[in-house]
């Protein structure tokens, strides 16, 4: 029942539909009943929302990158890498498979972009990720899809013994969009923090899952995701915990908080803690609600006009994710491109 | 010259009348107090004058310097010099205090057509602000309200004041919750106030907090009107005898 979906764009039958449980608040099938014209190669001027923080440059653009071979980490000092998938055709569809490594003892802070530049494309992303012994991984996550497009984009993390993995995955959504990290941790001494933020508004979707597997002893996982939505949009949080047998003493914590601020927005939450072994700490804390009335009136009567009151008061919601990401810089660009959108 | 003029005015929340025909004018300068015992309507009056969603008249006008209020909406009250003293300030995590009122404060002189005050001159005024009114700086750092204890929130709310310059201060209880200290800096804090181009409305249900601050007048509110007025003396009669004669008499 865990099997991942592999999601292949020349294959209809592989686009899984709401039957399916993983995948019943996003389902592609309707969203896609045929296999789109496969978007042409084109190249684009180095930049994305990361710039600023150097590094080596990865435009994966329409599923494709002349002489890319993965991303690899190796050797002292943190590495930077800016991975960049970029879609610039019409109507058109693409795929890519990555591979990131991140050797042992190695430290890599990955950039991730997803870059709309064109009008209903079809993105289907696939990385494989490795972190080998001690590793250090750092995965800031952008996704600013155009609002037509359907976007996929699934990871699957392997970690060496104790190495860290924390990831922030930041979204505005698109017209169907999925975003899944399946992750198995080792346990003692590994330790992942697993986070996101959805900011949806028009007929926007954006689904944020995670499956943590802890199959070992002493494994810490911490997952905070905060998310708004407005008008129409619809924001869907899966996030799964296994605590496999054996796996005693794993102490894992997940949040999902939501603000409706639309009446005909929707948000659906799952979170599932399946533990198999003792002596553990799971906790998970799940709410759902609007912006404080008293308080939005309280802004307004010191001057501040509706709108930039709610502005105030979402951004403060929501910014608790984003401080959570330990690098500065790559906080510094988060925190501009959230203000920006609020 | 009259600067706050309530004429009428007429409130009702969830099909209950709270404010039946309240007529009161408050001159350029004074400070009047409204008295008056508990659910008579007073935190209403500061409400509806202010704006809040759900206390909007049904009947009646409330005008500020000649200019009608109720048509406006809370901010536009705000930047026309209109300030509400909370009750019970309200707590915003994850916005720092000092980010809120230089927000709030470059919000109004934006709606007045004035030039905004730069991060430097506006820390310059906090400092100064702060200090007058015993206030540690770094707890300005921290998210408004948040974990701050009764005397410092209602402090927050007079070093907004101080640093908004309202022309209209309205101070709901804002005596509950201090202990004699606190109650005497927050006084001075007002009373520093004080201006011949500012009015003052002094909500409060004890006589205590008329000590410090000194009414010109003050007005007892029952049933939704104003049944009674005087100089300040009658604040202290209020304190000796109740309101037992103001209430309505038991079937």
């Amino acid at each position: 029942m865990n099997a991942p979906v592999r999601i292949d764009l020349k294959d209809v039958s592989s686009f899984p539909t709401r039957r399916v449980e993983a995948w019943k608040y996003t389902d592609l099938h309707r969203a896609l009943r045929e296999t789109p014209p496969v978007s042409p190669h084109a190249e684009v001027a180095p930049g994305g929302p990361f710039a600023a923080l150097g590094g080596d440059e990865w435009a994966v653009v329409n599923g494709r990158c002349v002489g890319f071979a993965g991303v690899v980490a190796d050797g002292p000092g943190e590495q930077v890498a800016r991975l960049r998938f970029v879609s610039t055709a019409d109507g058109a569809g693409h795929q890519a498979r990555v591979t990131v490594e991140v050797g042992a003892g190695a430290s890599l802070l990955l950039l991730e972009s997803y870059e709309g530049q064109a009008a209903a494309y079809v993105s289907n992303v696939a990385l494989a990720i490795s972190l080998g012994a001690g590793a250090r991984l750092h995965r800031v996550v952008i996704e600013d899809d155009a609002a037509d497009a359907l976007s996929v984009s699934v990871a699957e993390v392997t970690m060496g013994k104790g190495s860290h993995f924390a990831q922030t995955v930041l979204t505005t959504g698109a017209r169907l969009q999925r975003h899944e990290t399946r992750l198995a941790h080792p346990g003692e001494g590994a330790e992942v923090r697993i986070d996101g933020l959805y900011l949806l508004d028009g007929a926007r979707h954006a689904d944020l899952t995670s499956v943590v597997s802890h199959a070992g002893l002493n494994g810490v996982t911490s997952q905070l995701t905060k998310g708004v939505v407005r008008d129409t949009a619809r924001g869907v949080f899966q996030g799964k915990i296994i605590v496999e047998r054996g796996a005693d003493g794993t102490d894992a914590r997940m949040g999902h908080h939501a603000l409706i601020l639309g009446e005909r927005a929707e948000v659906d939450a799952k979170p599932e803690l399946e533990i198999y072994a003792d002596d553990v700490q799971c906790a998970h804390g799940n709410t759902v609600g609007n912006l404080d009335e008293a308080a939005l009136f309280y802004m307004q009567q010191r001057g501040l006009p509706a709108d930039e009151a709610r502005a105030l008061l979402t951004q403060a919601f929501l910014i608790e994710v984003v401080d959570r990401i330990e690098h500065d810089g790559a906080r510094e660009v988060v925190r501009e491109w959230l203000t920006a959108r609020l | 010259m009259t600067m706050l003029s309530i004429h009428n005015l007429r409130v009702t929340i969830a099909d209950k009348p709270i404010l039946n025909g309240l007529t009161l004018d408050v001159p350029a300068g004074e400070v009047h107090a409204i008295m008056g015992p508990n659910g008579a309507g007073k935190s209403t009056l500061g409400y509806a004058v202010a704006g809040r969603p759900g206390y909007e008249a049904t009947e009646g006008a409330v005008s500020w310097k000649g200019e009608d209020l109720l048509g406006l909406d809370p901010a536009e009250r705000a930047a026309k010099g209109v300030f509400l003293s909370f009750q019970y300030p309200i707590e915003i995590p994850g916005v720092p205090a000092l980010t809120f009122v230089r927000t709030a404060l470059n919000a109004q002189k934006r709606a007045r057509g004035e030039d905004e005050v730069s991060a430097p001159a506006f820390l310059k005024m906090v400092k100064a602000a702060a200090a007058a009114l015993k206030m540690d700086f770094d707890m300005l750092k921290r998210p408004l309200n948040v974990g701050f204890s009764g005397g410092e929130k209602k402090r927050m709310e007079i070093l907004q004041m101080a640093l908004l310059e309202p022309s209209l201060l309205i101070l709901d209880e804002t005596d509950s919750g201090l202990d004699i200290d606190a109650l005497r800096i927050v006084a001075d804090g007002v009373n520093a106030m004080r201006r011949p181009d500012r009015a003052m409305l002094v909500i409060t249900h004890y006589q205590r907090l008329l000590d410090y601050i000194r009414p010109d007048q003050v007005h007892v509110l029952a049933g939704g009107r104003i049944v009674a007025s005087g100089g300040p003396e009658l604040a202290h009669k209020l304190e000796a005898e109740g309101y037992d004669k103001y209430l309505p008499v038991a079937a």
